[in-house]
């Protein structure tokens, strides 16, 4: 059903408005949560910077995760929409790591005492930023959609390898960022007064990048429709002007 | 009063700008594609599936 283009847009304007309903919901408890909820004994209010970086630094991965599952069904199982899953995702996971970026040097500005590191962790996600940016630029530069899909599809796939160096890079080499808290074998070590805000702004993150893909997704099926349109009635006018 | 708040509202302000603007640019292209292709449309214009049905 998901491949047949016309039943997807079906589906998602259906969806829509649903998911932006709950995302704004899960928005307005969450930043509630983050200003209300004591601060941290060591952290003072920095502690709040955490709500909104943490979010923005699984949604990076999830993102790219999504990516290379779309990039696998272009190349395996050649879903037609799987393509246009991938491509519109890049700035989507752009925005995120953008963000997981920015709000970790503000974070640890003041905690660390500097800006930036070059250490395995920084590095990684930096490393994944540039990945979305050459995707980007990539797709933006090719003409032949089919096969911008597939080259882009295998750049995806290849750079699916920084996904766990970024997730093991705190365990496997020594950085100044800390370990894993949340997501952990042995359970969360982050106390529930701080792990409720951060899960349900967490949710709202994904919630808001859903609404956002399936909105672009739709978007990139109107514009390919769009093309197809001025071409037939660019290919009309000529053949009339020929008669 | 809010210690290191220069931090955390510049974190939140960052984060609040970039949610806002994907979010926005979005939107607004959704917006735009939905009128240029009903004005397509409104013109007589139509895909090749849509010609043979």
């Amino acid at each position: 059903m998901l491949a047949n283009p016309t039943r997807f847009i079906g589906l998602a304007t259906r969806l829509l408005p649903w998911l932006a309903g709950l995302t704004a919901l899960l928005f307005a408890i969450g930043v509630y949560l983050s200003f209300t909820t004591e601060r941290d004994y060591q952290q003072g209010d920095t502690v709040r910077i955490m709500y909104i970086h943490v979010p923005a630094a699984w949604l990076s991965m999830m993102c790219y995760t999504i990516m290379a599952l779309s990039a696998l069904g272009t190349l395996v199982w050649r879903h037609p929409l799987a393509d246009v899953s991938a491509k519109v995702a890049a700035p989507l996971g752009a925005a995120f790591t953008f963000l997981a970026l920015v709000t970790g040097s503000l974070w640890g500005k003041p905690m660390w005492g500097t800006w930036w590191v070059w250490d395995a962790r920084l590095t990684s996600v930096f490393i994944l930023f540039l990945m979305y940016l050459g995707l980007i630029a990539f797709n933006k530069a090719m003409d032949d959609p089919g096969r911008a899909a597939r080259v882009s599809a295998v750049m995806i796939l290849v750079g699916f390898v920084n996904i766990p160096i970024i997730k093991f890079s705190v365990e496997w080499w020594n950085t100044l960022h800390q370990p894993a808290s949340v997501f952990r074998l042995g359970g969360p070590t982050i106390d529930r007064e701080f792990l409720i805000p951060l899960l349900i702004m967490g949710l709202a993150y994904t919630c808001l990048f859903f609404t956002l893909h399936l909105m672009a997704i739709r978007n990139e099926i109107w514009r390919r429709r769009i093309a197809v349109m001025r071409r037939n009635a660019a290919r009309a006018a000529q053949a009339g002007g020929d008669a | 009063m809010m210690d290191h708040a220069f931090y955390v509202y510049s974190a939140w302000g960052v984060a609040v700008l970039t949610l806002i603007g994907i979010t926005a640019f979005t939107y607004g292209e959704s917006r735009y594609l939905q009128k240029e292709l009903k004005r397509l449309e409104a013109m007589g214009i139509r895909r090749r599936s849509e010609i043979k049905e």
